[in-house]
């Protein structure tokens, strides 16, 4: 049984996302350099999950994969911040 | 009845000619079955050396003072003994051992998804068995901080730490390869006909622990690697003077070792509601119910580990948070157990060897189970942290609960993979030695530790005597009959009468095909299943 | 014996995918340790945060997600049958990894030449979340330059296997899979890079 492959990505989709990287990587140093308070660790993760995002979906392929593969990816990702969130139960109430 | 084939093959199926000659054949082979009694019979070596040790704990603890060993080798034992049974025999055994030999079977495939990862993942097993072993003897001397090798003490003794850290990021290596390829496995190599609501219990359960193995051992991992760290490079992490939390440790240590025992115990009640059925002669009660608490626990005892934690100095909101969860997790471990009580009701009983066991499990968890409430209580976990109850709670559930499920496995399972059957009278003997033994010895620990004496202590108070005495009287009559149990199975298997497909009676694919099975596990064509697999009726049972 | 050894291309693929998830629950150790300090010791991590060089952060981020476009572009390649771009492509990742560790390097040699390193004396002079800082700075680009070096490993002897053709536009899987680790490599510097080098208020 041979299984079908998924679809070729085109050159051009690699370096429009590759610029896409380049260019918030460039906005989250600007960023960094205004004083938000503690916005700023948010907003700093926040444009790292942005480029994560787009190195996840294009890069890795999940755009194109089975919902099976992004189901375990989110479990990952939600177990990951629970544990982060729970022992914050702990760190932040002393 | 399902379509199985059966190929014309010698009557020591798989046991023939292996790819190399020899032992060679054994442990370069990536068929599933022989990696399977590779486990078996190394976890089952690392069972009697743990057995061994915890015979010499408590010899030690017969009498107040010194008894047979002093303090410091004490601490290495109980050490040994915990570091041992935990990560080679309990985390290990069932899903390695009988998941390898049965699982691939039961969901009608001829192996694992990654064969190759499969062998390395053994050797991962015997290289971390083996570092564990070399730290007794190597650096200075076997780690004497307890099991959880908690902080600041782990970093400072001067005994084999570092060591011993490596040896469990190796485990946990080993622990996550098998995880991920019975994951793979069972989505994507099912036979036609095998959905998944037709997936015996026990793969079920092999798949929600799979789960486990992947997302939380990954954690222990880098918490040894931090210890090694702490010890070699005197990064500060876990350390005051340098800004750290020895708290933090805890957390990390816990994120995995809670949501391990649940790598343990859930195999283990995967077995027990694959034994069910086919001993009352009913189809499993509540077989979603049964899979959906799988899933449920694996999920929510990865929410509740700082129950290990409420004395450790954590903020009191952590401390009430943590023990509201504890107490959910313990519902879906209860929705099994009603379970299976229903499949029994009103069945047809045959008490053979894997029932008795199976009904010991039942037994022995739900009390375990129950003592888990009063520690998951906060409020009644102060009184009895870190003592004798705690000793005897998981013993309860470990051995009582895992343990005996290991060995309804055994009698279950190893007459399929040799072809061959042991004693049954002889079986039902040495599992009335065990439970006397067994409850003499823990319900012993419980008492005493709710009177107070602490655990890991070396010493105790001369009120607390009699019941340490009975206690090891106890180990002495568990010991027996953990003896007899081994010496029959053993006996049976390599010269007992010989057993035909199915000695048992069961529904699921495994007892469709030749005992021992063949090599290939199926004839030339691939099993077509239609029915479930506790379907007595269709599958010509009943 | 029957011939039941088809390739299951879905599957290899989901068994990397869920070897991943196990470097970002090992990584993610190290990320609640961090967030946990991070909370405890704002100030300290800033002026920390200020010793590290934006420059050399930066430049590594570049060189990771040039060698994350190399490597995904050298699929297409070698699926397009364009075998000897793919390898020049590989060896384009290759070289980056290269820069990289070499930057970190000189890093690293900066920093340890004025006495911040774990277990030194003039760490214990600084404040103690200062202290926490530089020491999950050097165990987490550690750890991760650890994973640039094996991913550098990983894709080379992918490109042996492509060499050989054993890798080919049929059967490509192991290349994918060999990305999708080297994709994680950059990943994990993505997060890396701005709470280390941008915690600057």
């Amino acid at each position: 049984m041979s299984e079908e492959h998924a679809h070729i990505v085109p050159y051009k989709t690699f370096a429009i996302v590759w610029i896409g990287l380049l260019i918030l990587t460039g906005v989250t140093i600007g960023v960094a350099q205004y004083d938000l308070g503690p916005l700023n660790v948010w907003v700093a993760l926040g444009i790292a999950t942005l480029k994560a995002g787009l190195v996840v979906a294009v890069f890795m392929h999940m755009k194109y994969e089975s919902w099976l593969f992004k189901i375990s990816l989110f479990a990952t990702l939600a177990i990951l911040a629970t544990f982060i969130g729970l022992t914050f139960v702990d760190v932040l109430y002393r | 009845m399902s379509e199985v084939t059966t190929p014309t093959t010698s009557d020591r199926g798989f046991f023939g000619e292996g790819n190399y000659p020899s032992i060679f054949g054994w442990i370069f082979s990536t068929d599933h079955k022989r990696i399977g009694l590779l486990y078996f019979w190394s976890v089952t070596a690392f069972f009697c050396v743990g057995v061994l040790l915890g015979l010499l704990l408590r010899l030690e603890l017969f009498a107040p003072g010194e008894t047979i060993m002093g303090p410091q080798t004490y601490n290495a034992a109980f050490t040994l003994h915990g570091v041992i049974m935990i990560f080679l025999f309990i985390i290990p055994g069932i899903p390695a051992a009988f998941g390898n030999l049965i699982m691939p079977i039961q969901i009608g495939a001829r192996d694992v998804s990654f064969p190759k990862l499969n062998l390395f993942s053994w050797w991962l097993y015997i290289t971390g068995a083996l570092l564990a072993v070399t730290s007794l003897f190597t650096g200075g001397g076997p780690p004497d901080t307890g099991w959880t090798f908690y902080v600041p003490f782990s970093a400072q003794t001067s005994t084999n730490v570092s060591l011993a850290a490596i040896a469990v990021f190796v485990l946990g290596f080993s622990s996550i390869l098998t995880g991920l390829n019975f994951v793979t496995t069972i989505h994507r190599l099912r036979t036609t006909g095998m959905t998944w609501m037709r997936i015996p219990l026990f793969t079920w359960s092999l798949y929600a622990t799979a789960w486990i193995q992947i997302l939380a051992t990954p954690v222990i991992g880098i918490t040894v690697a931090l210890l090694f760290a702490e010890r070699v490079l005197g990064t500060g992490l876990f350390d005051p003077a340098q800004g750290g939390d020895p708290i933090m440790f805890q957390h990390l240590f816990w994120i995995y070792s809670h949501p391990a025992v649940y790598i343990m115990v859930l195999p283990g009640m995967g077995v027990i509601s694959d034994i069910i059925p086919v001993f009352s002669r009913k189809p499993a009660f509540g077989y979603k119910a049964i899979v959906v608490s799988s899933i449920a626990i694996a999920f929510a005892g990865s929410l509740v580990w700082a129950h290990h934690m409420y004395t450790s100095g954590m903020s009191d909101m952590a401390v009430m948070i943590f023990s509201f969860l504890t107490f959910i997790v313990a519902i879906p471990s209860a929705i099994k157990v009603f379970n299976w009580l229903a499949t029994l009701y009103e069945g047809s009983i045959l008490l053979d060897p894997p029932l008795l066991y199976a009904l010991a499990f039942i037994l022995l968890f739900t009390i375990g189970g129950l003592s888990g409430l009063v520690l998951g209580a906060a409020a009644a976990d102060v009184h009895v942290h870190d003592t004798y109850f705690v000793v005897g709670h998981f013993h309860f559930v470990m051995f009582g609960g895992t343990g005996m499920a290991f060995f309804a496995a055994m009698h279950y399972w190893l007459p399929k993979i040799y072809g061959r059957m042991y004693d049954k009278t002889v079986a039902t003997v040495a599992w009335g030695v065990i439970m006397v033994g067994f409850l003499i010895l823990y319900i012993s620990m419980k008492v005493v530790g709710m009177m107070g004496m602490p655990r890991r202590y070396y010493d105790y108070v001369p009120e607390f005597t009699g019941l340490n005495q009975l206690a090891t009287v106890g180990s002495w009559i568990l010991g027996i009959g953990l003896v007899l149990m081994f010496v029959n199975i053993i006996r049976g298997l390599f010269w007992g009468d010989p057993v035909e497909n199915n000695p048992w009676g069961g529904a699921s694919l495994e007892w469709q095909i030749p005992s021992p099975p063949p090599t290939e596990n199926f004839g030339e064509e691939d099993p077509v299943v239609t029915h479930g697999p506790y379907d007595f009726k269709k599958a010509g049972i009943l | 014996m029957s011939g039941h050894v088809h390739k299951d291309y879905t599957g290899a693929k989901f068994g990397m995918w869920l070897f991943l998830f196990t470097e970002v629950l090992l990584f993610g150790g190290l990320f609640i340790l961090y967030a946990v300090y991070l909370a405890r010791y704002p100030q300290e991590f800033i002026s920390a945060g200020k010793e590290l060089n934006v420059w050399f952060g930066g430049g590594n981020t570049l060189v990771l997600l040039t060698s994350s476009l190399f490597v995904a572009i050298s699929i297409t390649a070698l699926r397009r049958g364009k075998k000897s771009l793919c390898l020049r492509l590989l060896g384009g990742t290759i070289a980056c990894a290269a820069i990289f560790m070499i930057n970190k390097y000189f890093e690293w040699s900066a920093k340890i030449s004025h006495g911040i390193y774990p277990g030194s004396e003039h760490l214990k002079e600084l404040q103690p979340g200062e202290m926490v800082f530089f020491n999950i700075y050097y165990l987490t680009t550690g750890l991760h330059g650890l994973h640039v070096i094996i991913g550098a490993l990983i894709i080379g002897w992918a490109m042996i296997l492509i060499k050989s053709d054993r890798i080919n536009a049929n059967d490509f899987v192991i290349l994918e899979n060999a990305g999708l680790y080297w994709h994680l490599v950059d990943l994990i510097w993505i997060f890396v890079f701005p709470l280390y080098y941008l915690i600057l208020h």
